[in-house]
């Protein structure tokens, strides 16, 4: 009899655990093999994503591994019939079609913003919901549910300035504090120690544990501010995508917190892939993330850099406003009686079209396609060389032009076209500028120097159609402005309307 | 720190590591979508944030913590716009791409 209850509680010992705090331990087992599976599905989802013709498949696993992982967490922490937990899901479901159906692919950098901060609020909530309910009371869930509420705060209000900015709801323009970098590292540090507090037995229960948690979230949320108010806008995909990261490790540190394997998982990856595409940004566009995060706009180096300029400017910002403002009434700056750059649209046999931000504000992606059929219909052969910065997000320039069905096998990665720019009868810049500048490869100092551009001074003739004639966002003078009118024509004004010009003029030939 | 604490963190970061060889195959033609789409992942927190709001107390007995579990309804609400969101957004930009080869199946399908 003994005998038998000592096997049973053996046996009890080894079969089940008791891991995730206020799950049946009967359940364990089963939920950590098929939360280990869901995370392969997960997996093999991301990495179909890296084949077009696959992507939308690997989407459609992603998410019904998801909708699987809700459900096994239902089921396994017995709420399968918590009616409220439910009716929110719903909610939240309903709200989520709504804004993916109305969001234009202009506003998909700010969308992903917004709904990264919206992540990364509900790890917020998801930190301070562990600390206020019982159990898990070991310095190990103290501290990751701290630093959920603080990752998930920053994240959350990081996100909304970002977004806001984006949407210029804010000015673009960085917006620089009294002592910002004091206020960047302090909220960052204090925001890190009240999460860490958690530990401390003062905070252990009751007044002092909800305050703790709602100081702890309002610091680290004045750091998210403040760290991103400081970002100008050429710089908010990096933010974006740091952000991004920063939502996925919330969520694994929330996964920690609550012991769940899967949610561990996945917000590892996340946090990875935000991390990865940061570090791409960072690279095509000559920064260092530590300025970035530090609030070291371009702003000091672009003084030096633009000496000749009588202002540094915004550049970018000022023509986002000047675009939006006088896009329609902006006079095409006169050009030479001749127009050579009809004859080379007549007669090129390999065009290079370069699209940058300008083209997007303008929403010329439909005057653009237009272009390329024209000079496919006299046997042209067109391509798009796409810089791995232009846009407001990386890959944004793609998803504008493939909305237009623009095939995507026309649309070149940088060092797959680059060397065929000499080769190149004709390269076509649309609203595109420090990603083009040559200056890049000459001028040391500037904050451009050593980034890759697209080699469009190779190619025979260019055709420029930029706004102004103005800097770029880094502040550097463009020497291709000033090239002799047999190799470059310039057309200042709205990229719209100038491809409209172009029509014009080509139909009355 | 527990056994099962430190599996955890192996698992957070091998998956980390794993996450960043996978995505670095990714071209950056699919970063836009790949973004949103791992966007869509981190409202994965949804798992928490139902385990959490559960935990708040049974409905229908005494002792359920009322505040706490709306505000975790909120967090519910939110991953939830963040996963469904995150998704949909992601599925519809992926359907826009075409290539030129399908583009012409379609176009001599659609004369023929």
């Amino acid at each position: 009899m003994l005998n038998s209850l000592i096997s049973v509680a053996v046996m009890a010992q080894s079969s089940t655990v008791n891991i995730i705090p206020n799950m049946d331990p009967d359940k364990q087992i089963p939920y950590l093999v098929l939360a280990g599976l869901l995370a392969i599905t997960v997996l093999i989802g991301i990495s179909m994503m890296s084949k077009v013709n696959r992507a939308v498949a690997g989407n459609l696993l992603g998410s019904v591994s998801m909708a699987l992982a809700i459900a096994l967490t239902l089921w396994a922490f017995d709420i399968f019939s918590v009616i409220d937990l439910w009716v929110a899901m719903l909610i939240g479901t309903i709200l989520g079609l709504i804004i993916s159906r109305k969001v234009t692919m202009l506003q998909m950098p700010q969308m992903v913003g917004l709904l990264n901060g919206f992540g990364g609020g509900a790890s917020m909530i998801a930190g301070a919901l562990t600390l206020i309910n019982p159990g898990g009371e070991d310095p190990f869930s103290l501290i990751t549910s701290g630093l959920a509420i603080y990752v998930g705060s920053l994240t959350l209000t990081g996100s909304i300035v970002a977004a806001g900015k984006l949407h210029q709801v804010f000015t673009q323009k960085p917006i620089v504090l009294k002592g910002h970098q004091f206020w960047t590292i302090s909220t960052a540090l204090l925001g890190f120690v009240s999460a860490i507090l958690f530990v401390h037995p003062a905070f252990a229960s009751g007044a002092a544990k909800i305050f703790l948690i709602m100081l702890s979230a309002i610091i680290s949320g004045a750091f998210g501010i403040i760290f991103s108010i400081r970002v100008g806008g050429a710089d908010m995909p990096i933010t974006i995508s740091l952000l991004n990261s920063f939502s996925g490790v919330a969520g694994g540190i929330a996964g920690l917190a609550i012991s769940d394997p899967l949610l561990v998982a996945v917000g590892g990856i996340v946090g990875a892939s935000g991390l990865l595409l940061t570090q791409i940004m960072c690279r095509a566009m000559n920064r260092k993330l530590a300025d970035i995060l530090l609030g070291k706009t371009s702003t000091p180096t672009m003084k030096k850099a633009a000496q000749g300029a009588t202002e540094v400017k915004q550049a970018d910002d000022a023509e986002i406003e000047l675009a939006d403002e006088d896009a329609q009434e902006t006079p095409i700056a006169p050009v030479a009686k001749e127009d050579p750059h009809l004859d080379w649209l007549m007669e090129a046999r390999r065009v290079i079209i370069v699209p940058g931000y300008g083209m997007a504000l303008s929403q010329a992606q439909e005057q653009v396609k237009q272009l390329m059929l024209l000079l496919e219909s006299q046997g042209a052969k067109v391509d798009f060389a796409i810089h791995p910065v232009a846009g407001r997000m990386p890959g944004h320039m793609n998803v504008l032009l493939a909305e237009v069905d623009i095939p995507y096998d026309k649309l070149c990665e940088m060092d797959d076209i680059n060397d065929q720019f000499k080769d190149a009868d004709l390269a076509i810049i649309i609203g595109a500028n420090d990603v083009v500048n040559p200056a890049a490869n000459t001028a040391e100092g500037t904050p451009i120097y050593g980034m890759p551009i697209l080699s469009v001074e190779d190619t025979k003739h260019l055709i420029i159609m930029n706004f102004d004639r103005q800097p770029g966002y880094a502040g550097v003078d463009n020497p291709l402005y000033d090239e002799s009118a047999d190799k470059v024509a310039l057309l200042l004004g709205d990229a719209k309307a100038s491809l409209e010009k172009i029509f014009a003029q080509l139909a009355d030939r | 720190m527990s056994a099962i604490q430190f599996v955890l963190l192996a698992i957070f970061v091998v998956s980390a590591l794993v996450g960043y060889k996978i995505i670095n195959r990714v071209p950056s033609l699919l970063h836009t979508p790949l973004m949103s789409g791992m966007n869509a992942f981190s409202g994965v927190t949804i798992l928490g944030c139902l385990a959490a709001t559960a935990a708040t107390g049974t409905l229908g007995e005494p002792g359920v913590n009322w505040i706490a579990r709306i505000f975790g309804y909120i967090a519910i609400i939110l991953a939830m716009l963040n996963v469904v969101g995150g998704f949909a957004v992601t599925d519809r930009m992926l359907r826009m791409f075409h290539s030129e080869s399908a583009d012409r199946t379609e176009k001599t399908g659609g004369q023929n």
